[in-house]
């Protein structure tokens, strides 16, 4: 009792001991790399090279397509081998650019060459940001210059970075603070020289001591920075929960973390800050997390953006046994994968493969009003009321039950004692909702 | 990778507790109570809990098939029904009052509203009522030891005191699982240990029946204790009153809900036609479920103050 955290949430097997104590192991791509223009929340980015162009590491390939969008950085040098659509983690077809790697890895002028931030405006840091294509790494890949550009940087007074890591089965955040930590605190220090008034406060759940000691060694000379260590259930690290771990403070779906004074960026995202403003390097490569039952040998990776996840699996040893299921993420989550030729993107946090499928192993039934769901929830809504909504397909009562407010993190239906897919209702009826009001 | 690999919705992963390990734990939490009322009363109990209970899953059953739906008896809610009306039966029924309201119960009152989840009142406590009303006589004479004997709640009407001791240990007439505290008592903490219910609506519903016993009743500690003891409150509390199906699904609505029948369960005592009120107050509950999960609607995370 006593440590920060916040209301609902479950205790899922969290399968982290598969792969926490595996350093990272930097993979080396074999195959052409396949970038999609989509790989953020907003506009996706333009192309900028055409077939046959050479490119090197570093070089921007695709310009960010709108206010809301990011760069898309090229991970090895080499040639322009086309556009087209390609499947990406999400199931949809994108457009990509795919690059052979000509295994030279030549770099564009300057790129790895040491930076004083401190001699930046925070104008300059947040171009340098936006240019090196950084997004969130955390899951949802929304655009790292966009949100740390609030209209009142003085009313933000906490940094938040996400450590809570509280997805079960991932250990990429954990492997990157151990590893890492210094990389997170001075890109920490990049970013709390935008906010002036902020102090930065690093979460960690308590499942990863380790990494709480770690963290708290590097920042004892940092007069803004500490380390909160936060109870472990999930969805701690979800970005309203985690807020109010470490603030007390509620922010709803309408609301932006910087409405309540708070930007909240995961540790890999902080530690790609610390290498584009101090290192000259722009988004190359994330840590991923390869891990599962079925696979041989579980393992966290320093991965090229673009390399397939077919390679992300030969490398920890292939399957040892037949996958059911594949999940790009975790398994409350991520994503469920038709085949391996998906590249690796911004937002790829893991590679989860599953002996079996829990899911498919048993049917829905009749809900009994056990009132689990109402219990698990996050967001402190009622998901048995929103599910009536949903069978209906009633969008005006889905919206009057605060069903916009659900976060999908998956409690209800993981907790649901008749395994009722409510998570996958809600997410179709919000996307309803969503549509229905763009049409006005 | 020659077979198809499963695609979809997230989460992937699922809690171990389904729907029939939450039910064959409401069982499991009946059995103490069942086995006391089998030793106090003799065989005739036990042949009592056998046929109503199987009452209950054969209608299931057979309506099931008939109607051409999945057949769910293997979810024990049916065995749930059976228990939960037998153990409420005086222990000297005859069998065939117990067997017409398992059928009444599982035909009329859970399946023609839809099966599991869809029925509105409970259905063991709904049967229970129909055949209050229907067999008044049968219903409220109670034996023990082949001797009629009044129960101590209709002893305490009449102005009697009563033996604490003997109503918590359950040495006393009265229906066939209500009568021990004891043994409901350790079946209750077992529920609770295990968090298939927690204590908001048992814990609310006796303490404001207590509470309204106490300033109504006389003010007298021991009447209120006895009180309590007596009847099937605590029966009801624990294994009625929280049925999933018919109480709120709430937090808030859960404790007005205890209080609702607290208040009903002591008007019917204080003041009704029958010594004991809590099967009755549990059924007008259920019916006020709906209006209560509606005023009792949570706040959003983030909406608080709107």
């Amino acid at each position: 009792m006593g440590l920060a955290t916040f209301k609902g949430g479950v205790h899922p097997y969290d399968g982290k001991k598969l792969s926490e104590n595996q350093p990272i192991e930097v993979l080396m791509p074999k195959g052409e790399l396949v970038y999609p223009m989509s790989q953020h929340i907003g506009a996706p980015a333009v192309p900028l090279v055409q077939k046959g162009d050479p490119v090197l590491v570093g070089q921007k390939i695709g310009e960010a397509g709108g206010f809301i969008s990011a760069n898309v950085i090229c991970s090895v040098s080499g040639t322009v081998k086309g556009i087209e659509k390609r499947r990406t983690a999400g199931g949809d077809m994108v457009e990509c650019v795919i690059v052979e790697n000509d295994g030279e890895y030549r770099t564009i002028a300057g790129m790895g060459e040491e930076r004083d931030p401190s001699s930046l405006s925070s104008k300059e840091i947040l171009e340098i940001i936006k240019e090196a294509g950084i997004t969130g790494l955390g899951g949802a890949g929304f655009p790292t210059h966009v949100k740390l550009a609030p209209k009142e940087p003085d009313k933000i007074d906490f940094v938040i970075v996400n450590g809570a890591e509280c997805e079960p089965y991932l250990t990429s955040d954990y492997r990157v603070m151990l590893e890492e930590g210094e990389k997170v605190v001075q890109g920490l220090k990049v970013i709390l020289q935008l906010f002036p008034k902020a102090q930065g406060v690093i979460g960690i759940e308590d499942n990863k001591p380790e990494a709480i000691r770690h963290m708290e060694e590097l920042v004892q000379n940092e007069s803004r920075i500490r380390v909160q260590p936060l109870k472990t259930k999930y969805p701690q690290g979800g970005e309203r929960t985690l807020i109010y771990a470490v603030t007390g403070r509620k922010i709803n779906s309408s609301m932006l973390p910087a409405d309540a004074g708070c930007i909240v960026d995961n540790v890999d995202t902080v530690a790609a800050i610390y290498m584009a403003v101090c290192r000259k390097t722009p988004l190359l490569r994330r840590i991923v997390t390869v891990t599962g039952d079925a696979i041989a040998q579980p393992k966290n990776f320093s991965v090229l953006l673009g390399t397939s996840y077919e390679e992300l699996a030969e490398a920890a040893g292939g399957f040892k046994q037949e996958p059911e299921k594949l999940i790009s993420g975790g398994p409350m989550m991520g994503q469920a994968l038709f085949d391996l030729q998906i590249p690796v993107a911004k937002t790829s946090s893991a590679l989860t493969c599953l002996s079996k499928d829990q899911v498919a192993a048993m049917a829905p039934t009749a809900c009994i009003r056990c009132g689990r769901c109402v219990t698990v929830c996050p967001g402190r809504i009622v998901p048995q009321k929103l599910m009536q909504a949903a069978e209906r397909r009633d969008l005006e009562e889905f919206v009057r039950l605060d069903g916009m407010e659900c976060c999908e993190c998956g409690c209800c239906a993981y907790i649901c004692p008749a395994r009722r897919p409510l998570t996958q209702a809600f997410k179709e009826m919000r996307k309803a909702v969503a549509a229905s009001r763009r049409k006005g | 990778m020659e077979k198809m690999l499963h695609v979809s919705s997230s989460p992937h992963v699922r809690d171990g507790v389904t729907t029939p390990v939450l039910m064959y734990d409401v069982i499991i939490a009946m059995l103490p109570a069942a086995a006391f009322g089998v030793y106090h009363f003799g065989f005739h109990a036990l042949l009592v809990l056998l046929v109503t209970t199987a009452a209950c899953v054969l209608s299931e059953y057979i309506y099931e098939r008939l109607m051409g739906k999945p057949v769910t008896i293997k979810d024990g809610s049916a065995v749930i029904t059976g228990m939960i009306l037998a153990l409420n039966m005086p222990p000297e029924i005859p069998l065939w009052i117990p067997v017409l309201g398992g059928v009444f119960a599982i035909i009329v009152v859970k399946q023609l509203y839809g099966g599991l989840g869809q029925n509105f009142m409970n259905p063991a406590l709904a049967a229970r009522c129909f055949l209050l009303i229907s067999f008044a006589g049968r219903m409220s004479s109670f034996t023990l030891d082949g001797v009629t004997a009044a129960t101590p709640l209709a002893l305490m009407r009449s102005g009697e005191g009563a033996d604490l001791t003997a109503l918590f240990l359950g040495t006393i007439p009265g229906t066939i699982g209500e009568v021990s505290k004891l043994a409901l008592l350790i079946g209750a903490a077992y529920l609770l240990i295990r968090r298939v219910i927690t204590i908001r609506i048992p814990g609310t519903y006796i303490l404001t029946f207590a509470v309204f016993m106490f300033l109504f009743g006389g003010m007298d500690l021991s009447y209120t204790l006895a009180q309590v003891l007596a009847g099937g409150l605590i029966f009801g509390a624990f294994f009625m009153a929280t049925d999933y199906v018919t109480s709120p699904i709430t937090a808030k609505g859960q404790i007005l809900y205890g209080v609702f029948l607290g208040i009903l369960t002591g008007v019917f005592r204080l003041w009704g036609g029958s010594p004991e009120g809590v099967s009755y107050a549990i059924i007008l509950g259920n019916v006020v479920v709906p209006l209560i999960e509606k005023v009792t609607y949570p706040k959003a995370f983030g909406k608080e103050g709107k």
